[in-house]
């Protein structure tokens, strides 16, 4: 914003940094960091970047759907402003606005001036845990996506319950849930998400340590994911098939457990540091070259875990190291069509990518996936209109927001359909069950990696027959 | 404090939370994209369609309220600022392409249709929408209209008023009527035109039928780097005595370079003094032939680059350099402000000298991008709103707007008169002048509630001008606070 009146130079707390475990409330209205505590409240320099040009608007999904200026980017970087000069409470309308935003970072992309929105983001979201109360059933719902996400066993055992409860499931339930009373939307929106899996694949493990085939390009770590190893393993088995064939010893930690990525984004900060730590523990001891995660929410955070863990002298230059090492899974691919090992038979498929925005808009990451599915023989690939806004998923969104993501997933599926192409790829299972929800069984979805793991087995890809 | 019987009667006409009345949501439309200007608002109301903005409308009407439209937000005047007390129509609810007739090239659109959809709905067609403001990712075609926006190409093409054939208006007592016809032509007096450019003081536009283009055979474009501005400015000269019509020729000097440069890595040389993005559409013999002779043209007068971008891709990346440039000022300089004037193209070297020199004696850096070949100057005056030059640069930038007119121009070229430049209005017309215009108004709207305080210099806006917000003196003691 550009012509708020300041209160002066922002304070340098750096040396406090780290230091203070429950951060106190400012209480002076106005003064210091104004509605927001001292740790690490939205940069002013930060917020300064904006002017208000509006260029952000478009691409801001909420903004689409209901064209009002606190639902922008722009609207939320102003009542960032405003509570930081403590003119607004963080309670009431602040918090409904920042827990409407998506974090799909489409605003990032937009923006001509620069405006670092993830940051801002990320930066306001920890405030808004640690010094607003929710009520009550949003707090237990809250907990209980927390207490289950990132535990692949616990998912494994919800996925057992799942896969009976869907050959179970009798045919009166949709009726039935459509009955259900509002306040339940949240929970209906989360039982309608569960993917059809089959408990064979849920339970498969990748194997620790699978060797390259041929000569050795390097060693890569795998990061095997929660929701992705449990709901869709053949993602995973065909990402190892596919690195090994390019050269690659593919190491999986069997210890790995969650990258911390959807608590990170929901702003629950020291649960995803204490992630982070544990992860990149278990990665050094695997000394990798690389880390190629084929889920587009968890390589954005992981490449961020720099950022993440910059006040801790222990752990500082360990997470830079790890992030230095983090790639998405296209990356790895891209780098080897110059020079591939394996051969790609071709697959005659017009086929429609759809940009998981952490991967587009947070990762930058748009023309890598282009180039490695372009490189199947066969495949034609065909461009989404309004491809630059989000599904809906954005990692727990879609559970905690179910009428926003809703509209924005047939929005989506609508878009995917007018495409007239014979499957949709997209690399996150975010993504992938959001938009299943929204296009039933119309069309195979599949991660890029299974295309190019078809191709280069010689096989259909899963789903096309 | 507001009547709760009125709020009543605004939420029982307006569907789907139609309207704001909370403090947070009033406070995020206080200004429009010129920020030094804010207004609170009474009520924000986001209707869903004519009938709806037509209610709305004549509720005003019933409780005497003052009401301001809004489109996106991104005027650069002020023009969508709030009126105390008053309410904020957004037609950012309407934005539905209503038809694409392709034998007749052209479209009927809601208010809130963004610019370029316009263009994207007609590809397919092989049509599009000639004006295209820099901002046309987000400006609205309801603002276009209001502002009678311009663009880059309006050199070959026009301004919206070219361009727009029939209109759905709401008047302030929330009659509707029609203005212009679906041919273009019509009968009688162009209130059409009068309409169109009128900033909201008329009325709300609530439906446009605007004439399509079919996309030219053959475009080109060179971007080319001068040693001076004066070389670039007498290019443009020559380009326009050897009778080519270029679709748009646009300069930018090295300091809107290094911004643009620095956002969209367009290719822009930055410490080139200045650059001309020239650009040629039509049948491709006639445009190749203009191409040669342009080029040698820039050659003679000592281009030090000519960059010709092949693929369509480059081509829109050397756009994009130029149109994101405003914005991507915000990455040299912590707050800006974004001024519009027009001298005759003749006179670009000596206005852009005294700019420079004006520049100088307020200590502060002005950037320039403009629109050479119609001389619509855009000087970006950079200042830092913390170290307390707010002033300093909203002086600056109404002299130089002034110093347009001194030199034979206008004060508006294409963002309107809006708040920021109503007091400078007398400079350009005279009091017979604005008295006219002001009868005119009242013909329209005869209480003045359509957007007031804008386009017509006022004893309150003038002699206390609105500058930028200052905290009161209670409200630093803490005594009172400002929601």
């Amino acid at each position: 914003m550009t012509t708020h009146p300041t209160s002066g130079p922002t304070p340098d707390f750096s040396s406090e940094r780290g230091e203070k475990a429950a951060p106190e409330r400012a209480d002076v209205l106005g003064g210091g960091f104004g509605s927001f505590d001292d740790h690490h409240p939205p940069a002013q320099e930060l917020l300064d970047d904006c002017v208000h040009c509006g260029f952000c608007l478009p691409t801001c999904p909420t903004y689409a759907l209901w064209g009002e200026e606190m639902d922008s980017p722009r609207g939320r970087i102003y009542l960032m402003e405003m509570a930081e000069k403590g003119e607004i409470p963080l309670e009431g309308a602040f918090t409904t606005h920042i827990d409407r935003c998506l974090g799909c970072m489409a605003c990032v992309t937009a923006c001509p001036s620069g405006v670092q929105y993830d940051r801002l983001l990320e930066a306001t979201r920890p405030q808004i845990e640690r010094n607003v109360t929710r009520s009550r059933a949003d707090r237990l719902f809250r907990e209980a996506i927390f207490a289950l996400f990132p535990y692949t066993r616990r998912l494994r055992a919800a996925s057992l319950g799942g896969a009976l409860y869907q050959k179970l499931r009798p045919k009166k339930m949709d009726a039935l849930m459509a009955r259900l009373p509002q306040r339940l939307e949240r929970l209906v929106a989360m039982e309608s998400l569960l993917p059809p899996v089959r408990v064979r694949d849920a339970f498969a493990r990748i194997p620790a340590r699978t060797p390259a085939v041929g000569p050795r390009r390097g060693r890569v770590g795998l990061l095997t994911g929660c929701v992705q190893d449990v709901f869709f393993h053949p993602v995973n088995e065909a990402t190892v098939r596919v690195l090994a064939a390019e050269g690659w010893d593919v190491i999986a930690p069997r210890e790995q457990t969650c990258c911390g990525a959807l608590g990170l984004h929901a702003g629950r900060e020291s649960e995803a540091i204490e992630r982070a730590k544990k992860l990149i523990a278990t990665f050094e001891r695997a000394e990798v070259d690389t880390i190629a995660t084929n889920v587009a929410g968890c390589g954005s955070s992981m490449k961020e875990y720099g950022e993440l863990l910059a006040d801790d002298p222990a752990w500082a230059s360990r997470a830079q190291a790890f992030a230095a090492k983090v790639r998405d899974i296209s990356e790895v691919v891209d780098e080897t069509l110059a020079d591939p090992r394996a051969r790609r038979h071709p697959l005659e498929a017009t086929v429609v990518y759809h940009d998981a925005c952490h991967l587009g808009h947070a990762q930058k990451i748009r023309s890598e996936p282009r180039r490695v599915l372009r490189a199947i023989p066969g495949v034609e690939l065909v461009e989404l209109p309004e491809a630059e806004i989000c599904c809906g998923s954005a990692g727990i969104y879609n559970m905690l927001q179910p009428e926003a993501a809703g509209a924005l997933g047939k929005r989506k599926a609508d878009n995917i359909r007018g495409t007239g192409a014979d499957a949709l790829v997209t690399a996150n299972p975010g993504c992938l069950l959001q938009i299943r929800k929204y296009l039933g069984g119309e069309l195979p979805m599949l991660h890029p990696i299974q295309l190019v793991d078809a191709s280069i087995r010689g096989v259909r890809p899963p789903e096309m027959g | 404090m507001l009547d709760a019987a009125m709020v009543r009667e605004f939420t029982d006409l307006l569907s789907d939370n139609g309207v704001i009345t909370d403090e947070v949501g009033l406070r995020s439309y206080e200004c429009d994209g010129l920020t030094g200007f804010r207004q609170v608002p009474a009520l924000v109301v986001l209707p869903r369609d004519a009938e709806e903005v037509a209610g709305a409308v004549k509720l005003c009407a019933k409780y005497g309220m003052p009401f301001v439209a809004r489109g996106a937000g991104t005027g650069l005047s002020g023009g969508a600022m709030p009126v105390a007390d008053g309410v904020v129509i957004s037609l950012q609810r309407l934005r539905r392409i209503l038809e694409i007739d392709v034998e007749n090239r052209r479209a009927v659109l809601e208010p809130g249709v963004f610019n370029l959809d316009i263009s994207t709905a007609a590809k397919p067609h092989r049509l599009y929408y000639a004006p295209d403001p820099s901002s046309q990712q987000v400006c609205t075609i309801g603002g276009n209209v209001a502002e009678n926006s311009g663009g880059a190409h309006c050199l070959k093409y026009g301004f919206t008023t070219n361009h727009v054939l029939e209109m759905e208006v709401v008047l302030a007592d929330g009659s509707m009527i029609t203005l212009g016809g679906p041919t273009g032509e019509q009968a009688g007096p162009d209130l059409r035109g009068l309409f169109i450019g009128s900033e909201g003081t008329l009325g709300i536009c609530t439906k446009v039928t605007v004439r399509l283009l079919q996309t030219p055979e053959t475009v080109r474009t060179v971007l080319a780097d001068f040693p001076s501005i004066e070389a670039a400015g007498d290019t443009v000269g020559d380009i326009v005595d050897a009778a080519i019509i270029p679709a748009a020729v646009e300069m930018m000097d090295s300091l809107s370079m290094e911004a643009s440069e620095a956002a969209t890595g367009a290719g822009l040389t930055v410490d080139a003094p200045a650059a001309l993005i020239i650009e040629l559409d039509g049948p491709a013999d006639e445009v190749d032939a203009e191409f040669e002779h342009l080029t040698a043209i820039c050659e003679r007068h000592g281009a030090t680059r000519l960059h010709v971008p092949t693929e369509l891709e480059e081509r829109q990346k050397v756009w994009k350099g130029r149109k994101a440039a405003f914005a991507a000022v915000g990455r040299i300089s912590p707050d800006y402000i974004v001024q519009d004037g027009v001298v005759p193209r003749t006179r670009l070297a000596e206005v852009l000298t005294r700019i420079a020199e004006m520049g100088r004696d307020a200590g502060l850096r002005v950037a320039n991008v403009f629109h050479a070949g119609d001389g619509n100057l855009h000087p970006l005056v950079l200042y830092s709103e913390a170290a307390g030059e707010h002033h300093a640069a909203e002086q600056l930038s109404t002299e130089i707007a002034e110093l347009c007119v001194e030199l034979g121009g206008s004060l508006s070229g294409e963002h309107g008169i809006g708040t920021d430049k109503a007091c400078s209005m007398p400079r350009m017309f005279s009091a017979d002048d604005l008295a006219v215009m002001h009868r005119v108004r009242l013909g329209f709207d005869p209480d003045s509630r359509c957007n007031p305080g804008k386009v017509f210099p006022t004893p309150r806006l003038c002699g206390e001008k609105p500058g930028p917000y200052r905290p009161h003196p209670l409200e630093e003691a803490g005594v009172i606070e400002r929601l």
